[in-house]
């Protein structure tokens, strides 16, 4: 309690800190490039296999086809029609395109591997340094300690049981603490920055053969080049699922009040130990 | 109240047009070039990343026949089907020649037969695709610096660029390395794979192997080996092929 007294009042009054809110949003836009210029890349082998090697007449555990009358994606031995959208859409001019992923969803909107490549590229530096640096600072402003440390107490399964069921009524937080991040959230927040988004980062290495050279490990732990391309693949889709459940939880929980907070710090309301 | 409307609907209506500006934009931006060379600029820092990690002369994963893809598969060039490829082709490329021109201090030219009489290495290694795929194959072939060593190259020299027999859209395909991936280990001129001769498809009678970097890097039907001191003279003056006309890059170790 007395740290908590020897910091700043000022610095105690902000919801969301500058690093989390710089990280949030130069975050957020990479997230955004990379995974529309991602697509493109996939665009020219809409394939994905497990194991180190995988190419045209291997098996594909999922596939993209594509024809100038139907578009479908394949999982396994399951096809499902996706003409319209995936494998067979109209492009601005009406014109049918069978790339896989159509021109709204990819960086640019034409197929083009090496502006793909050069958009993604650029932005996976930006992203990797940004987290790298928000780690670390997080670490040490005791962001992770202080927001996301799980007590012994939320671990037990009755009380993760009772947060589902509050997130089911929609109730996300007990009243008066709406800045005490619940269970659900701090998995969540801790899944995805100190899991999902570093592996995006490894399982991108892995696809280097210069950087395979380096560090053989890479393609090693998951199991091969093709593997790691498919993981990457599935964390994107993770990744997607994140942002989906945390715009409607942000669209439940008062967007404009939520994302003004995101932007010039918030305040930290309610919150009995800071007052 | 009033403006916490206004400000909502201008927020909505930014956001629509943020949607539909950002493509747009993302295309105006992806066809400028002098946001490609921002862009392009991320591609100099795999570069020198990858070349400062390790001792830069780390060999590529190499595996085992049970690791083979069942069928090594051929991208770009299947058949250069000119007069002369084919005519020598069927001759089993006894009339095939490899030459060492440019800044060499002794040009060479090697047969077939003279590139198999000479010392070989056999690797079974993985090939990327720029496009994703990958195959495992076992190459064997003469290294690349021991030809090097006969011709001897000058010390102006920076690059090789190879000069291939196939033409893509009526230019031909080339492509270039620098003298550190010359000097590879790995680096072959690879005459069989997986215990034949190189098929058509993959490149009869020799292809360079440059492990460590992807596919478009490892010339098909190769003529010759030119040293250079500059890239500005060949093709478009990228250093290959694909990377004229459709702007890869030119270090494909990503």
């Amino acid at each position: 309690m007395k740290i908590e007294m020897t910091e700043t009042p000022k610095n105690k009054l902000v919801r969301h800190r500058l690093t989390t809110r710089l990280w949030h949003w130069i975050n957020a836009l990479c997230l955004l490039v990379l995974i529309m210029s991602g697509l493109t890349i996939f665009n020219a082998h809409p394939r994905l296999y497990w194991g180190e090697y995988g190419a045209v007449g291997d098996h594909a555990w999922a596939a993209v086809g594509s024809s100038e009358t139907l578009g479908y994606v394949r999982l396994g031995e399951t096809k499902i029609e996706t003409t319209g959208f995936i494998g067979n859409w109209h492009d601005g001019n009406g014109k049918i395109q069978t790339w896989a992923f159509p021109g709204w969803a990819t960086i640019p909107s034409y197929y083009s591997l090496a502006e793909g490549r050069r958009w993604h590229f650029f932005f996976a530096w930006i992203f990797s340094v940004g987290l790298g640096f928000f780690m670390i600072r997080s670490l040490f402003n005791r962001h992770v300690q202080r927001d996301l440390h799980i007590s012994r107490e939320e671990w037990r399964p009755s009380h993760i049981w009772r947060d589902v069921k509050n997130h089911m009524r929609l109730r996300f937080h007990a009243p008066g603490a709406v800045n005490i991040y619940n269970i659900l959230q701090k998995l969540s927040y801790i899944g995805v920055i100190f899991i999902l988004l570093p592996l995006m980062i490894f399982t991108g290495l892995a696809m280097s053969p210069a950087m395979d050279a380096n560090w053989p490990l890479l393609t090693d732990i998951f199991g091969g080049r093709q593997s790691a391309r498919s993981v990457h693949f599935i964390g994107m889709f993770l990744l997607m699922l994140f942002f989906i459940v945390h715009m409607v939880t942000l669209l439940l929980a008062g967007p404009f009040k939520q994302t003004w907070a995101m932007i010039i710090g918030g305040k930290r309301e309610g919150d009995d130990d800071d007052a | 109240m009033m403006r916490k409307l206004l400000t909502r609907r201008s927020l909505i209506t930014s956001a629509a047009l943020g949607a539909g500006g950002l493509l747009t934009g993302c295309d105006a931006l992806s066809r400028s070039p002098s946001f490609q060379n921002i862009l392009a600029s991320a591609e100099d820092a795999n570069f020198l990343v990858q070349r400062a990690l390790g001792d830069r002369m780390e060999l590529a994963s190499e595996y085992s026949i049970a690791d083979l893809s069942p069928k090594f598969r051929a991208n770009g060039t299947r058949d250069p089907g000119t007069p002369d490829y084919t005519s020598s082709a069927t001759q089993g490329f006894v009339n095939w020649q490899l030459r060492l021109t440019g800044l060499f201090a002794k040009p060479q030219i090697f047969s077939l037969a003279a590139l198999q009489s000479m010392p070989q290495r056999t690797q079974i290694t993985r090939h990327d695709c720029v496009e994703g795929w990958s195959a495992i194959g076992q190459w064997t072939g003469v290294p690349l610096k021991l030809l090097l060593n006969l011709a001897q190259l000058q010390d102006k020299a920076k690059f090789l660029v190879f000069h291939c027999a196939d033409r893509l859209g009526g230019r031909p395909y080339y492509e270039s390395i620098d003298l550190l991936d010359a000097f590879h280990p790995q680096t072959i001129m690879a005459h069989r794979l997986n215990g034949e001769a190189v098929p058509i498809e993959n490149g009869a009678p020799m292809r360079l192997r440059v492990e460590r970097q992807l596919g478009y890097k490892h010339a098909k039907y190769v003529t010759g080996i030119e040293a250079v001191e500059t890239l500005d003279n060949i093709g478009s003056g990228k250093g290959g092929y694909w990377e004229d006309v459709a702007d890869y890059e030119w270090y494909a170790g990503i």
